[in-house]
């Protein structure tokens, strides 16, 4: 492990630049320290202009995602010592696929818009009276979602899928899983209004099944295999829709209703 | 672009294809390219297997396999242009070139087993 190593990040401002540009800052290696130990050295010891965002460092918030050496990390859980071999650079940058607000920082609207269309909440089509109790759930009922539940929402699944790079429109890793997070779900009712909205050329149709989102994902969650079992059931809604006319004509209100 | 439904058909097309293709095939590459020239197991005979091609379901086997692994080809190609070339600005085009292409096989391979009446 080196003493030192020399971080090569893009610095951009909205109002000074026309593109980004890299800057070349040496910091300390200890073995305690994340990559975002060394940005904060930066920012704290060299200068305090860069920009990036941070919250929890302790991979909770999933706001410290940013492309280092390449890939996708949380910034908070990838150790500076992993990269520092004598003479080393370590390229550290903004998050693929997004637009770059300032130096680190990315915008992120177009991803909270995807994860709204999904509606990535509890939906009931009738709610019992209170006097009725909470709602319980097995352990079993449990385990069909709990693993999709674990997303932090940070988008370390959108830089590294190579769909959402060649077609912006793609609603993307994230969003379908949590949407797969909801609908199995033992309480949730709107499995309908979901599929409607991502039973779609731009929704899970357009995963042609990479990998890479589930690979990168800090959480272990897997949003490739979320994708492929939406499409399983999109395709057997499709078949039940064609075989039974109530099933179709329940399909077509429901899709109707999302579209409103 | 393709609607919902289409979607919903070819890529059960695809699927069911990806199965034949990855499961199916090799056992027949293995034995009529590798297990019966390398004298590894006894080769049937060609009036045995004509025998065999008498058999409806033997004739349905095979045109599942020729129909579906072309519906696994053409859906995967579709995307790998789309992908690989940038080109989903073709779209119409290349839906119909692949798609075209696999309902072509079928039919060939259909009409192939369908009229087949023996040596």
């Amino acid at each position: 492990m080196a003493d030192k190593i020399v971080l090569e990040i893009p610095r951009y401002s909205p109002e000074r630049d026309v593109k980004p540009h890299f800057e070349e800052f040496e910091v300390p290696v200890h073995k305690e320290w994340v990559v975002l130990d060394a940005l904060n050295y930066i920012k704290d010891q060299v200068d305090g202009s860069l920009t990036y965002r941070w919250s929890c460092r302790m991979g909770i918030c999933g706001s410290c995602g940013m492309m280092v050496d390449g890939e996708p990390k949380l910034s908070c859980a990838t150790f500076l010592s992993s990269y520092s071999r004598n003479g080393n650079k370590l390229r550290v940058e903004p998050l693929r696929y997004f637009p770059i607000i300032r130096d680190l920082v990315t915008e992120l609207s177009d991803f909270l818009v995807k994860l709204k269309a999904v509606k990535p909440w509890l939906i009931r089509q009738e709610e019992p009276p209170l006097s009725e109790g909470e709602f319980l759930q097995t352990p079993e009922q449990l385990e069909q979602y709990k693993q999709y539940s674990m997303c932090i929402n940070c988008t370390l699944c959108y830089a590294a899928c190579p769909v959402v790079g060649l077609d912006p429109v793609f609603v993307g890793p994230a969003a379908i899983a949590l949407a797969q997070r909801y609908n199995q779900d033992s309480r949730d009712q709107g499995a309908g209004d979901r599929m409607a909205v991502l039973a779609h050329p731009e929704g899970i149709w357009g995963c042609t099944f990479v990998g890479e989102c589930t690979r990168v994902c800090p959480k272990h969650v897997d949003p490739a295999g979320a994708i492929q079992q939406y499409k399983l059931k999109a395709a057997l809604d499709w078949v039940k829709s064609f075989v039974t006319p109530l099933g179709r004509k329940n399909t077509d209100v429901r899709r109707e209703a999302a579209n409103d | 672009m393709a609607k919902q439904s289409s979607e919903a058909v070819l890529w059960s097309l695809f699927s069911a294809g990806g199965v034949v293709a990855a499961l199916l095939i090799p056992v027949h590459l293995f034995l009529f390219a590798i297990a019966f020239p390398m004298g590894w197991l006894r080769p049937p005979g060609y009036e045995h297997l004509m025998l065999l091609l008498r058999l409806p379901w033997v004739r349905i086997y095979l045109f599942l396999m020729c129909s579906l692994s072309l519906f696994h080809w053409a859906h995967r190609f579709r995307y790998t242009l789309y992908d690989g070339l940038q080109v989903k600005h073709l779209n119409e085009l290349i839906f119909t070139l692949c798609y075209g292409g696999a309902v072509a096989g079928t039919v060939f391979a259909g009409y192939l087993l369908g009229n087949w009446s023996g040596p």
